[in-house]
């Protein structure tokens, strides 16, 4: 049977007929090969708010040894709110929500998410401990619990920043770990996708809600995470083959054209936003919208590629015809 | 070939890709390219409604090329065998065989017999003038005066032979023809043609098999015919791997002409009692001849044994056996005919037990109206069919044709078993009996046939016990005592003893008989259905026999039991040659034991157990003991097979390439037409589309068929219900190429609507390189396909396709033409309510349909060849494309 | 709390001994071939009757006779159906015919069809496929409730009373076959009938195909079975006729359902060349750790250098 026959969309009688130029392949009736992810709008938020709050965990942790009160408490307090707005749209994401405990049932390390989750076992203590001192009325720190509370306030937020790295970058592999082709093709980068807009964002925040002259930490933290992120953010662009369209056209695109600007944007302002709060506070935002937009923006691609036959077929058709052992 | 196996019998289609693994060829002729046709080795598209010119093709080609099994046919057919001068074949008389009446549209037969045939004939064509149905002869086939003595020519050159008759009639079906008519490439046609005939003679056989694509045609039966003649030719028939095989339409159709729900038969395929016959004894010699062979010479047992069934101790020898008890007919009582009598007022009641007429049958409006206008109605079914509801929910509603509050029907709704919820048997395609038992009880009021049909009886009989009037004498005489299982006043029947019951027994001992052998006319036996006798051989219900065919061999003669006698494949004997040895180690299936004087093989042998091969009878002779040695065909009157009937198909002796009765084509070999004994009806509410030589044919410029999809069951009562089915085949849509598609403006899932001068039907559109069109004589014909599964009740609904097709039958088997007529298609969706009706009147208008269209039959021009003798004419090497000016005598089919 | 440790990719001749069972049975499979299928549906029926599956909807897809249109949480039989036209023939006859025809009686010379519109090489595949059970399965390596596991006849079942529907599985899969079900949130896919299996029956399905291209069996047996008939089909010129998921050195160790195809498997909506993630989970977490690591570095380096306060 002749290659040629059918082969635009087979059994479609050419209705999935493409623009020249573009790739030559078939599929059936031009329908996606692989189910689009469950998931909703919930999950990059969680990928944003965990990154959030991992990052504030590690600006907690050392401000709290070089003494940096007010960045202190404003980061241990983001570390606790990013991690339970994190859990919460994790929970409320899942088909059954009451069975959340289940994810303790194994410990995996064949799933990420099975991984994540140990992970954030680890981490949530600490953050919690050391948001806890920092939120204690002043009359309860003289009784003995409050006493306990401040005392191991350090050491968790220590143990809290050990572990805050793994909380960062999981959320890469959890989503390379897949068979979504946008993702996983990415796997090389986007750990330090991840790592970087994690930064930003907390850097970010911590410069809108702290004063600057304790927020130097905050900012540099900021212009490395924004820097890691637009660099490799670009290789999604530009260096993933065939799936690098899905990361350079439709939604994903708009969403992290926007992410690009907003995190340069930001980066650039946290230049200047040593000498004036509103030029710290709005480089803040714009550096927390733009990592915002960057897990939306990765998210929307991988739902593309799963969407469109292309992702998956023309990769892997290739690699047949080529002989490769998968 | 008509059969689309695979869609429409999958489960019986494993054994043909069984079959195909071991090296079969599967070749698969029709008009779409199907399911069948992609497990097929070959697909062969061709017009609906020309089969009969690719089948004359196929026969051509045998005999213009001596490629028949030629000891076969010399030594059990009737080729030698010579026919009456009277008779003019179709060459001579421009598509009319002699005897023709164009008042009546009928033949009368007597020109068409042996050459030694005796009286008596025009008294049968009589009579099928008036009951046109050929199964009134039964399964032994039609009387014929004539058994032993027949004039023959044994080296087939006779000229009045039936073989060179045979070869002079198809000799213009050449391939040339067959791709102008049936738009059958020479090439593939002549494949096909290799592939048949290499399926031929010692080593090799073909089996043929169809289903309603065939019958359901105005010349359904000659379909069949023509098939049968080229498995004749090619010794194809009584051996393994042959036959002509017909896949009924679904489970126990088989069996319901066994013992028949049709009103022209008795179990066993007797004929109903006619209205002239004076007493059995004249029922008997009408229906056999008294010098004829074989075992239909014993129909006297037969009925008697039925009599003794039906009416017990009551049935004596001095009353006639209560003959005069049974119904007599006194014409067409045939489901389309009642139909119309329900519109015209002449019927008043109706029983419909698992059929949904107002969605299955041919011309569904027809049969609304008609059951809109009853005084009561009785419907049994497994749901609330559309015929049970189409007071409330007809199209004709929306019409305004019929009013809900003004039905007068009274419809009564009877929750039926089904068949996991009861017992009883199956009779399945190859005559097989299958017990099935009882899976799961009932829920509610859901009851079986069985019962609904006994206390139905019970009650009737007791409302008849004092009376005095001679009418209630067969009911109150009749013998309805069968056993029954559980209490109350309405205990379950046995299926069990209703099953001994037709088997039969010895009335004087009470043991259950063995075998048909054994019924005596002298009233010492009693006999539901005569073919059936021995399913209950020894007493133990051989319908039950459930050994794997693991643990047997291919014949499998313990699953099931199959009539008559278990034998499997019927006309056994030809499986031998003329001196009993089988023809070929290869196809061994019965042969002579010479040893032992007796027939024996892996099959049970279908011939007088010890007949010799070379046995002679005695000149005058008669029944089973003047059967030849030679003579194969047991039921036969003549002991052979008829490649040539001389009676009992009341539309020709040799099956004719007529186009359908509604067709875009002239008939291209004859001045006739269509056929011109099919039965037509000139009423308004049965309006046809033109075909040549009428005008007005382009207004209905496309070929339109019908058929089933796999996912439904035929009019969807038992699976529009059903998510699982109906979410695999969710809505109703019309098959249409490509090509069709952008000359109409045609997108794929968009609405069209598809229009003939009955009706017009909302469908989605499905483009489809299955669908192709033909180029037939030079210009192209597109064909239009549906399914017609869907109506106004169910999980997924749709229009009612049946509502397209009009109401023109075959006059052997009263079968519509439901698989070809003529019809249009447009895009976007009908007019609805009042505008419809209008559409469809606009129409008629301007294809000029009146109620006589398609009502003139016989458009052959007689005058230039009759003075022809027939020994002299030459065939003709060329088609005639111009026809005569119509008959203008009006049918007098309705008044 | 249990940690399984099942290997992660590449060949495994005991997959039910690699998850843990010390005695099993044989592992079984589906092979289904294609070549004798003749898209009756009766397997979707089947399973759907006896797994109690919700139906699917009732949408008429257009797509040749296939209304259910890919396997679903509610649909674990699909059976595709792809139409492949003839390549256009150049014959100037033909041709003509189809742009000039109008329905309507256009006399040509009789007789000039020469048969060149009649189409030899048109075919219909039918293909009913099912979950793959895969050597490596990326559902089952994903689920992070254990709710997915192996059984001991080696395939992969969902137990619907552990699910918590996360639906990473359903990404997890290279067949996009597994996913969540509306309304009721979990994860479904088909068990090869877990349940008949266990009572010593054959799947529902392979019991209701009435031409056996849908073969259930010991693996081994099915895949020499299957090798025989891919000789038998280029022995008669189906030269096309070839085995997809049979190899246990593809990307998922090999499918516990395979198939024999008659073209491309991208034609019958199935993957080319499937990978498992797991196979890179160990760089995956290489470079994690990487990120990580320059993570901690960076938090830790904003906090030396110069001082504004």
């Amino acid at each position: 049977m002749s290659r040629s026959l059918g082969r635009v969309a087979a059994g479609d009688t050419g209705r999935e007929q493409r623009s020249p130029g573009e790739e030559d392949f078939r599929s059936y009736y031009g329908r996606r090969v692989l189910k689009e992810p469950v998931w909703e709008w919930l999950v990059p938020a969680y990928l944003f708010a965990g990154g959030l709050s991992a990052a504030c965990a590690e600006l907690a942790a050392g401000a709290d040894l070089t003494r940096r009160p007010r960045l202190r408490k404003a980061a241990r307090l983001g570390a606790l709110g990013g991690l339970a707005t994190s859990m919460y749209f994790l929970i409320a994401d899942l088909g059954r929500p009451e069975r959340f405990h289940h994810m303790l049932r194994v410990a995996k390390p064949s799933s990420p998410m099975s991984v994540g989750t140990w992970i954030l076992v680890a981490y949530g203590p600490g953050v919690g401990v050391a948001a806890a001192a920092e939120l204690l009325p002043a009359r309860l720190r003289r009784r003995w619990p409050g006493k306990l509370i401040g005392a191991l306030a350090r050491p968790a937020g220590l143990a809290s920043a050990a572990v805050a790295p793994g909380v960062a970058s999981y959320t890469a592999v959890l989503l390379s770990h897949t068979a979504v082709p946008a993702w996983n093709e990415a796997r090389d980068r986007l750990p330090f996708v991840f790592t970087g807009s994690a930064a930003a964002a907390g850097g970010g925040f911590g410069m809108v809600c702290t004063p600057v002259d304790e927020a130097e930490p905050a900012r540099k933290l900021a212009a490395v995470g924004a820097v890691t992120e637009l660099v490799t953010s670009r290789q999604l662009d530009e260096r993933l083959g065939v799936v690098s369209e899905a990361y350079r056209t439709g939604k994903a695109h708009r969403l992290r054209q926007w992410s690009e600007y907003l995190t340069a944007g930001g980066a650039l302002g946290s230049l200047l936003a040593g000498r004036s709060r509103a030029a710290a506070v709005t480089s803040g935002l714009a550096l927390l919208a733009g990592s915002a937009l960057q897990r939306f923006g990765i998210f929307e691609a991988g739902v593309q590629s799963t969407k469109d036959p292309k992702y998956v077929v023309v990769p892997q058709r290739r690699r047949v015809d080529r002989g490769e052992q998968a | 070939m008509g059969s689309n196996m695979a869609e429409a019998h999958p489960v019986g289609f494993q054994w043909v890709m069984e079959a195909k693994a071991r090296g079969a060829r599967v070749l698969h002729i029709d008009p779409r390219f199907t399911r069948t046709s992609a497990l097929a080795d070959k697909h062969v598209p061709l017009r609906a409604g020309s089969d009969i010119a690719f089948l004359g093709g196929v026969i051509n080609h045998i005999l213009s090329n001596d490629l028949d099994f030629r000891e076969y046919v010399q030594a059990y057919t009737n080729a030698p065998f010579l026919v009456s001068e009277e008779f003019a074949d179709t060459e001579d008389l421009d598509g009319l065989f002699s005897g023709y009446d164009p008042e009546t549209g009928t033949y009368d037969t007597s020109t068409w017999q042996y050459e030694n045939g005796l009286p008596e004939h025009s008294a049968e064509g009589d009579r099928h003038r008036e009951q046109s149905a050929g199964e009134q002869h039964g399964s032994g086939g039609p009387k014929l005066e004539s058994g032993t003595g027949i004039a023959t020519d044994e080296t087939l050159r006779h000229p009045r032979c039936v073989f060179q008759i045979l070869k002079r009639h198809f000799s213009r079906y050449t391939p040339e023809m067959v791709e102008r008519i049936c738009g059958v490439s020479r090439e593939d046609f002549l494949d096909v043609c290799r592939a048949w005939t290499s399926a031929s003679g010692r080593e090799h056989t073909a089996a043929l098999v169809y289903s309603v694509g065939w019958t359901q045609h105005s010349m359904g039966a000659q379909y069949i015919r023509a098939g049968a003649i080229i498995q004749l030719l090619l010794g194809n028939i009584g051996r393994p791997g042959g036959g002509v095989l017909a896949l009924r339409g679904h489970a126990s159709i088989q069996g319901s002409t066994d013992i028949p729900t049709l009103y022209n038969l008795l179990p066993g395929y007797l004929p109903m009692p006619d209205a002239r016959h004076a007493g059995k004894q004249d029922y008997v010699e009408s229906i056999r001849g008294t010098h004829q062979k074989g075992y239909w010479h014993n129909a006297d047992d037969y009925i008697v044994s039925l009599l003794k069934e039906y009416w017990g101790e009551a049935a004596t020898a001095e009353n006639d056996y209560c003959f005069g008890h049974l119904p007599r007919i006194d014409g067409d009582h045939g489901t389309y005919r009642t139909v119309m009598d329900m519109i015209d007022g002449k019927v008043f009641g109706y029983f419909l037990l698992g059929q949904n007429p107002a969605v299955g049958s041919a011309h569904g409006r027809l049969q609304r109206l008609g059951m809109a206008n009853l005084d009561w109605l009785v419907v049994r079914d497994l749901t609330m069919i559309e015929s049970a509801e189409f007071w409330r929910n007809a199209p004709e509603i929306e019409t305004g044709e019929i009013a809900a509050e003004r039905c007068r029907t009274e419809v009564f709704f009877f929750p039926a078993a089904s068949h996991v919820e009861k017992e009883g048997t199956f009779t399945q395609t190859q005559r097989m009996l299958q017990w099935r038992d009882r899976a799961v009880e009932p829920r509610g009021d859901q009851r079986s046939e069985l019962w609904f049909i006994y206390h139905l009886g019970r009650l009737l009989q007791r409302k008849v016990a004092g009376s005095t009037d001679d009418r209630d004498r067969p009911l109150q005489d009749l013998a309805w005592d069968y056993r029954t299982e559980g209490d109350g006043e309405f205990p379950e029947p046995s299926a069990d003893d209703v099953l001994r019951r037709i088997n039969g027994a010895d009335l004087t001992t009470g043991e259950l008989l063995d075998s048909y052998l054994q019924l005596r006319s002298d009233g010492t036996t009693a006999a539901g259905c005569w073919i059936y006798s021995g399913v209950y051989a020894g007493g133990v219900n051989r319908a039950r026999n459930r050994t794997a065919r693991t643990e047997q061999d291919e014949t499998a003669l313990e699953w099931g039991w199959a009539w008559p006698a278990n034998r499997r494949v019927l006309y056994n004997r030809a499986s031998a040659d003329p001196q009993g040895r089988p023809w070929s180690e290869r196809k061994k299936l019965v042969w002579w034991d010479a040893g032992r004087g007796e027939w024996t093989g892996h099959d049970v042998p279908d011939f007088p157990k010890n007949t010799p091969p070379g046995f002679e009878p005695e000149y005058g002779e008669a029944g089973p003991g003047a059967l030849a040695g030679d003579d194969p065909f047991i039921m036969q009157a003549d002991g052979k097979a008829w490649l040539f009937a001389p009676s009992g198909v009341v539309d020709g002796p040799l099956p004719t390439h007529y186009e359908p009765h509604e067709s875009p084509m002239p008939n291209l070999l004859y001045g006739q037409q269509g056929s011109p004994a099919r039965k037509v009806y000139a009423r308004g509410d049965n309006p046809s589309n033109p075909a040549p030589p009428e005008s007005g044919g382009e207004v209905f410029p496309f070929v339109f068929t019908a058929a089933r999809l796999t996912e439904h069951h035929t009019a969807g009562g038992m699976s529009r219900q059903l998510a699982y089915l109906s979410e695999l085949q969710p809505a109703l849509f019309v098959e249409v190429s490509p090509q069709l598609a952008a000359e109409r403006g045609l997108a794929n899932l968009d609405w069209a609507h598809v229009v003939t001068s009955r009706a017009a039907v909302d469908a989605r559109v499905m483009v489809t390189e299955r669908m192709r069109p033909l180029r037939l004589d030079g210009r192209v014909v597109h064909q239009v396909w549906m399914p017609y599964h869907w109506g106004p009740s169910g999980k997924v609904d749709g229009d009612i396709v049946n509502d397209l097709l009009g109401v023109v039958l075959d006059p052997n088997t009263l079968i519509q033409e439901s698989k070809v007529a003529t019809c249009d298609i447009r895009p976007g969706r009908r007019p609805r309510g009042r505008e419809l009706l209008e559409y469809l009147a606009e129409y008629r208008r301007r294809a000029g349909v009146t109620v006589e269209t398609g009502t003139h039959v016989m458009t052959a021009d007689t005058t230039a060849s009759e003075t022809a003798a027939p020994e002299t004419t030459e065939p003709e090497t060329t088609g005639r494309d111009t026809t005569a000016a119509p008959d203008t005598t009006d049918r007098e089919e309705d008044a | 709390m249990t940690v399984s440790r099942e290997s992660f990719y590449g060949p495994l001749d005991d997959v039910s001994g690699d998850a843990g069972y010390t005695e099993h049975p044989e592992r079984v499979g589906f092979f289904t071939d294609t070549s004798v299928c003749i898209g009756c549906k009766a397997c979707e029926v089947a399973c759907k009757e006896w797994n109690l599956l919700p139906d699917d909807g009732f949408d008429l897809l257009g797509m040749s006779f296939d209304n259910t249109g890919e396997l679903s949480a509610n649909s674990w039989r699909h059976v595709a159906f792809i139409e492949q036209p003839a390549p256009l023939r150049e014959s100037a006859a033909a041709r003509e015919a189809d742009a000039v025809d109008l329905g309507l009686p256009s006399f040509d010379l009789p007789g000039a069809g020469t048969g060149e519109e009649t189409r030899t090489d048109f075919r219909w595949l039918m293909s009913s496929d099912v979950c793959k059970h895969c050597t490596h399965a990326g559902c089952l390596d994903v689920c992070p409730t254990g709710a997915l596991f192996r059984t001991e006849f080696g395939t992969v079942v969902v137990q619907d009373d552990i699910c918590n529907g996360c639906g990473y599985c359903v990404s997890g899969c290279p067949y996009g076959v597994i996913d969540r079900r509306e309304g009721d949130g979990r994860a479904w896919k088909c068990t090869m009938c877990y349940d008949r299996l266990s009572d010593g029956m054959e799947p529902a399905c392979a019991k209701a195909c009435p031409t056996d291209s849908i073969q259930f069996g010991p693996l081994d047996e099915l895949r020499e079975r299957a090798r025989q008939r891919v000789a038998t089909l280029h022995e008669r010129g189906v030269t096309e006729a070839r085995l997809y998921g049979e190899d246990p050195n593809d990307g998922v160790g090999g499918d516990g359902a395979f198939f024999l195809l008659l073209d491309e498997p991208e034609v019958y909506g199935l993957p080319p060349d499937p990978v498992v993630p797991t196979r890179d989970a160990g760089s995956m977490w290489a470079r994690a750790g990487v990120a990580a690591a320059a993570f901690a570095a960076a938090a830790v380096s904003v906090f030396f250098g110069r001082s504004s306060r």
